[in-house]
């Protein structure tokens, strides 16, 4: 018989979680009740006596200090009850660790049959409610239909002695495993079933997989193993293999552009051949710090001779999109697989987050499924359970806000990882599978849920997009396997590993066969959530924290005997061979028997075609705006921008500074409240050295032209690491692109070819840039189909299409950590210095869109120009001549300048008409440009010579002084142009956000 | 005095496994104080594969133990309890010293090793809950240390700046707890503003509502010691906040100020003990 037991704090404590929904309730809708107590549910499916519900109870499930509990509905006053559980199959990380606790003080095993879940119920006073409020709280606040149920209770329809009844969201497939054939007599019929099962095979690929069914050889093979027509495990597979998510095929593919001004024409052969995988194999022969690219589940630097860095960057935003908690938390923790599985295995150092999303106040008509605000809400809470509860620190990260992103959220997701040079005398960094040794699945169990997740996030969001994918990640299974698994790898007992993520199965096993030449898997040994998955089910499932590791039978034993102390899950599931096949059974019977080289041959490359219209055809051009002359007033409107002003909100919530290593925190200066340029750990912590992080995120100049945004990002993350004290001649790059559909349609996709002529664009500034300032791609990853179909006020909808964006990622190795600098001013009487020159640069800018103007002039970088300047101010750096730097970045030098004040606490004098500038450049235009390839830097006096020296062949500026005062005084030949106190600054910096913690 | 120790070596056990997270910082910072660090598996604990008796200090450290899902720290301390309680009794017994941080303080209530009146290591009557301000916050934070404490791993130090990392870090209890906790000086650090002065409940120097501002307490003999802050993620100049300024103060401007105390002295303290 199941049970319920409730659980609440005692009534005269405060209830933290119902008063952070009560303040939202009132901030997001308006809706103030008076109190909400929640009430914690734990429904036991299984006989336990009365003595042992009484131990779980008083033992496990209510703190005797604060808690109160009862197997009877807890008698809580309220106007309005919500409850909130949710859906059968949806991942309950709290009733599957209430498992293990129960098993443990009782002694006991809990059966399949058996299992615990875990609802809530809010009690909500409040007189005035009405029961569409008391739904819009449900509904908007405390749940998503996608993963959860929801009932809502007034008091009368409560009954006191039932309560919400016992609610079992049990898994009853009641369906026995079937393996089904599929017809392949003609294209369009293949086509039909492909719609049909929602493969989503190519049109293109259809063909040459027919083909290879059809060959007369592969049918007498396939005979032999009793098959004939292909199984759904084998279309699975390859539709799996296939998909733009795994195989690129955007990437890959091969480009007809065309300039529409000049009329000039060039065809390119494959984005990723030409602009990440030459220039990064050029740079490898002349870099001996890169040890691995291009190959693993993520790139390996050199940190010092005994350790490598591992780094990885992955977006999560369709799941994001639809379950905002759900996707990111799977996003981050899925992230930190990559590195776990990369080489034999790194112990993960840091993560970084990157999220994009509407307006946060959005008041328009169209009807996202989740509001920006919710869906910003709950991607923050996913990244941060997600690295908290893994123990790696959340040092970086960025928010990004633009209308664009209201089709479609990203949400971007970074790991570092960190690998001994060596594993049990054996190269770390190198893996391979060997006929014989075994295949093993690690980590959770097997599911329905992520079935289909890369197929869909290949596809543009609409309402009838698959829900299933969406997942929930767990980050304590996984945190367990991650410390097995680096004691097994410190053993040698691992050969290869990697990920269980898209694709699932048939990705990682597919994968690591290729290195051995075939493989046996015998899916009735993959250990179920629930029976009765079909077999094709458990080969692309997605369920997460999983990993493939490839184990010589010698050492099994031991591996089986950590694995047991761990408390993971192991299973042999399959061995590896050199037969050249993928060979699949279940129960004896062969359900997929292909050729391991198939998905390497013959499949048609996509095609795109390019048009690049310049701006000027597009009718861009620059506005015709006069000088303001409060300057004071605009500054602090500019502050206060959401793209501009204070997170630190979101950055207390991370955790940053877990495993020890924190050297330049995300914020710093005196009251530790402004961002850091970049971060910068001391990974190794009987060492001085450092690893410096950075990332940049500007989408804003790609409505001006992609190769822009993605040189002037570029530039952004190499500056931001120059000026913690990062090394020029040491910078990795990750390159992470989020993309609208490029594919032409008359219909669907009008401006397709515009927007495959912007990816061209932006694939080339990568290589150029990438070249001129040295930095091999470690890793990157891409993400298309950044649209979404918004319903609107009628019922029709809208295709929006989010902003070009590719966000760039940035690593570099400190000799030694005692360089570093930070960018708040310390001392007054430092002198200030403006190194870089400033443009008519405001194309895209803040300061243009403050007035809801584009423009034309978007910021140029010049990597071959800037490099020798970065190399000498870093010289300066490393000679401790500089107090503080801090880079130029969106918003340009006014709103630089306040940040170095603010986060000193300390004021600034400074003409700024000495600024290196192109000449006659307005007062405007001079503080609010954001032309690349700016530092501000202060120096102290006893510095100056030294410092100009270093600096004397760059556009470089003595233009004032840090003084006690704390204002900011800025003059203009002569005349006082601003003159404000930094607190002001800093409060109106602070504004936008500063209720929320 | 402690046991088993054949020379002049003092070895702590750190605890990892089931979500626990600090465990490279913590073993790291037992080390820097002089201390044999050992990571310890809590199953090896339990299996007995690794006797305490090897042992001086044992350490519950930070993370995330079963998630916290029904509670901060609650399952680790059940499942302990049960399968090693004795172990531990014995163990601090036998006059060694036990270190609970973070999650290990919320484990080392939940067990009742905290506060341990009256020689009773097995009731719970203190908790460590929910943050007032309703969510997971890393700050530094400034302690003020109780010189009366009779703690033995923070003699010698009356102030001391450390991060908080989490989200159920309130200390409650009911009055007569927390006024015998005062009396008997069990409270060892409380949560202060930067001039030194108590914090008073303020929200952020006392970053979750803490009653009394209290960020750690010790048993009456001083050698079990718990605190939410992490001694162990200040285990080099760098790791403070201000060290940028302190920094750059000491190289090119006069007002040279010495680098902070490093939480490291915390274990410092216990191997100075042990060694006495």
């Amino acid at each position: 018989m199941p049970h319920r037991l409730e659980i609440a704090l005692k009534p005269e404590l405060f209830d933290a979680e119902g008063a952070g929904i009560q303040s939202k309730a009132a901030n997001y809708f308006n809706i103030c009740p008076e109190a909400i107590r929640t009430v914690h549910i734990v429904t036991i499916d299984a006989d336990l006596s009365p003595d042992q519900l009484e131990t779980v109870r008083t033992e496990i499930f209510t703190n005797p200090v604060t808690q109160i509990s009862d197997f009877q509905p807890l008698d809580l006053a309220f106007d309005w009850c919500i409850w909130v559980g949710y859906r059968p199959g949806v991942k309950d990380n709290a009733g599957h660790t209430a498992v293990e606790a129960m098993a443990d003080v009782l002694g006991i095993g809990f059966g399949p049959e058996q299992g615990v879940y875990t609802s809530r119920r809010f009690c909500i006073r409040g007189g005035d409610l009405r029961r569409q409020d008391a739904e819009i709280i449900a509904k908007e606040l405390l749940s998503n239909d996608i993963i959860q149920q929801v009932r809502v209770y007034s008091a009368e329809e409560w009954d006191p002695d039932t309560g919400v009844g016992i609610i079992i969201p049990k898994v009853r497939l009641d369906h026995t495993p079937t393996v089904t054939t599929i017809a392949i007599d003609s294209d369009q019929a293949l086509q039909e079933i492909s719609d049909a099962r929602n493969l989503a095979l190519n049109a293109n690929d259809i063909p040459v997989i027919r083909k290879y069914f059809l060959e007369p050889e592969v049918q007498a093979e396939r005979r032999a193993m009793g098959l004939q027509e292909p199984t759904d495990v084998e279309l699975e597979y390859i539709s799996q293999a296939r998909s733009d998510h795994c195989n690129h095929n955007t990437f890959q593919g091969r480009f007809f552009y065309r300039d529409l001004e000049t009329g000039h024409a060039e065809t390119i052969d494959n984005l990723f051949k030409t602009f990440i995988e030459a220039p990064t194999r050029r740079l490898q022969e002349q870099k001996d710090w890169v040890v691995s690219v291009l190959w693993d589940n993520a790139g390996v630097g050199r940190f010092d001779e005994n350790h490598y860095y591992v780094i990885t960057g992955e977006t999560h935003n369709s799941p994001s999109n639809m379950e905002a908690y759900g996707g990111a938390i799977t996003g981050i923790v899925g992230v930190y697989r990559d590195p776990l599985g990369t080489g034999k295995g790194s112990r993960l150092i840091m993560g970084s987050y990157g999220f994009c999303v509407g307006d946060r106040d959005y008041t328009g008509e169209l009807k996202p499924k989740l509001h920006p605000r919710r869906l910003l809400d709950g991607v923050i809470e996913g990244v941060r359970d997600g690295g908290n509860k893994s123990g790696i620190p959340t040092p970086f990260g960025q928010v990004t806000f633009h209308h664009g992103y209201m089709g479609k959220c990203l949400v971007f997701v970074t790991a570092v990882g960190m690998m001994p040079a060596t594993v049990a005398g054996t190269p770390a960094e190198q893996k391979t599978t060997s006929p014989g040794e075994l295949i093993l699945m690690c980590g959770g169990r097997v599911g329905k849920d992520g079935i289909h997740g890369v197929t869909a996030s290949s596809e543009i969001f609409s309402e009838s997009t698959p829900a299933g994918h969406v997942q929930i990640g767990d980050p304590y299974t996984q945190k367990k396997m991650h410390d097995f698994l680096l004691q097994a790898r410190d053993e040698g007992l691992i050969r290869f590993i990697t990920d269980n993520g898209g694709g699932g199965l048939s990705s990682s096993v597919g994968e690591s066969a290729r290195f051995s030449g075939g493989c046996e898997v015998q899916l009735d040994c993959v250990p179920l959530k629930y029976a009765g998955l079909d077999q094709w089910e458990i080969w692309v499932s997605e369920s997460q924290e999983r990993m493939t590791v490839a184990v010589h039978p010698d050492d099994a034993a031991r591996f089986f005997e950590l694995s047991g102390k761990h408390a993971v899950e192991s299973t042999v599931i399959g061995q590896y061979t050199d037969s050249g096949k993928l060979h699949i059974t279940y129960e004896g019977e062969t359900c997929a028997y292909i050729n391991m080289d198939f998905l390497t041959r013959g499949f048609p490359q996509w095609e795109f075609e390019a048009q690049w219209s310049p701006p000027e055809m597009r009718g861009l051009h620059e506005p015709v705006l006069g000088e303001p002359s409060d300057y004071a007033e605009l500054l602090k409107d500019l502050l206060a921008r959401p793209n501009i002003c204070s997170r630190e909100w979101i950055i207390r919530q991370y955790d940053h500074e877990v495993q020890g290593t924190s050297v330049v925190k995300p914020l710093v200066g005196r009251d530790r409240d402004v961002n850091s340029d970049a971060t910068v750990l001391r990974p190794v912590l009987s060492s001085e050295r450092g690893l410096a992080f950075s990332q940049a995120l500007l989408p804003f100049y790609s409505a001006i032209d992609a190769y822009d945004m993605t040189a002037c990002t570029i530039d952004e993350a190499v500056r931001r690491l120059m000026a913690v004290g990062g090394d020029p001649e040491h910078i990795g790059g990750v390159d992470n692109f989020c993309w609208p559909n490029i594919q032409y349609d008359s219909k669907g996709n009008p401006d397709g070819k515009f927007k495959a002529a912007q990816l061209v664009r932006s694939c080339r500034a990568l290589a150029d840039t990438c070249l001129a300032f040295g930095i091999p791609l470690l890793s990157g990853k891409d993400s298309m189909y950044v649209d979404g179909h918004l319903p609107g006020a009628y019922g029709e909808t809208h295709k929006l299409s989010a902003l070009e964006t590719m966000q760039f990622s940035a690593t570099s190795v400190i000799a030694d950590i005692d360089c570093c600098v930070t960018m708040d001013v310390k001392f007054p009487g430092d002198l200030l210095y403006v190194l870089g020159e400033t443009k008519d640069e405001l194309g895209a800018s803040e300061y243009y869109d403050r007035f809801g103007y584009i423009g034309r002039n978007v910021p140029r970088a010049e990597p071959e120009a800037f490099l020798p300047m970065y190399r000498d101010l870093h010289r300066a750096v490393c000679r401790q001549l500089v107090t503080s730097v801090h880079g130029v970045y969106r918003g340009g030098l006014g709103v630089h300048l306040a940040l170095c004040a603010m986060a000193g606490n300390l004021g600034l004098s400074a003409d700024l008409d000495r600024i290196p500038a192109q000449q006659d450049l307005r007062a405007d235009r001079l503080l609010f440009s954001e032309t690349p390839g700016r530092f501000i830097a202060a120096v102290s006096p006893e510095n100056r010579a030294e410092f100009e020296s270093l600096l004397k062949n760059y556009p470089c500026r003595c233009i004032g002084e840090v003084t006690e005062s704390p204002r900011l005084e800025g003059r203009w030949k002569g005349r006082s142009l601003i003159s404000v106190p930094v607190t002001d600054l800093k409060s109106a910096w602070k504004q936008p956000f500063e209720n929320l913690i | 005095m402690a046991s088993n120790r054949t020379d002049n070596t003092v070895n702590a056990l750190v605890l990892t496994g089931y979500g626990l997270n600090c465990d490279v910082e913590t073993a790291h910072a037992c080390e820097l104080a002089g201390a044999r660090a050992r990571c310890v598996h809590i199953n090896d604990v339990i299996s007995g594969a690794v006797a305490l008796d090897d042992f001086q200090i044992m350490v519950f450290i930070g993370g995330f133990s079963w998630g916290d899902d029904h509670g901060a720290g609650v399952i680790q301390a059940v499942r302990m309890k049960k399968n090693a309680g004795d172990k531990i009794l014995k163990f601090i017994d036998s006059g060694n010293l036990v270190l609970g941080i973070c999650n290990g303080f919320q484990t080392l209530v939940n067990l009742g090793l905290l506060p341990g009146f009256d020689d009773n290591y097995r009731h719970r009557s203190v908790a460590l809950t929910h943050n007032d301000c309703g969510n997971f916050r890393d700050d530094w934070v400034h302690l003020q240390i109780n010189q009366a404490s009779p703690c033995v791993f923070t003699k010698g130090i009356d102030h001391l700046e450390l991060p908080v990392r989490h989200g159920e870090g309130k200390l409650i209890a009911d009055g007569p707890i927390i006024d015998r906790l005062v009396e008997q000086n069990q409270v060892v650090c409380r949560y202060a503003t930067r001039e030194g002065t108590p914090a008073q409940g303020r929200f952020p120097a006392n970053p979750n509502g803490s009653m009394q501002d209290m960020a750690g307490i010790c048993d009456p003999t001083g050698r079990v010691f718990g605190l939410m802050p992490h001694p162990e993620a200040f285990n080099h100049p760098s790791n403070h906040p201000d060290w940028p300024l302190i920094k750059q103060s000491s190289i090119g401007h006069a007002q040279a100020d010495s680098l902070h105390t490093t939480g490291i002295r915390i274990f410092e303290n216990a191997v100075k003990y042990l060694l006495q």
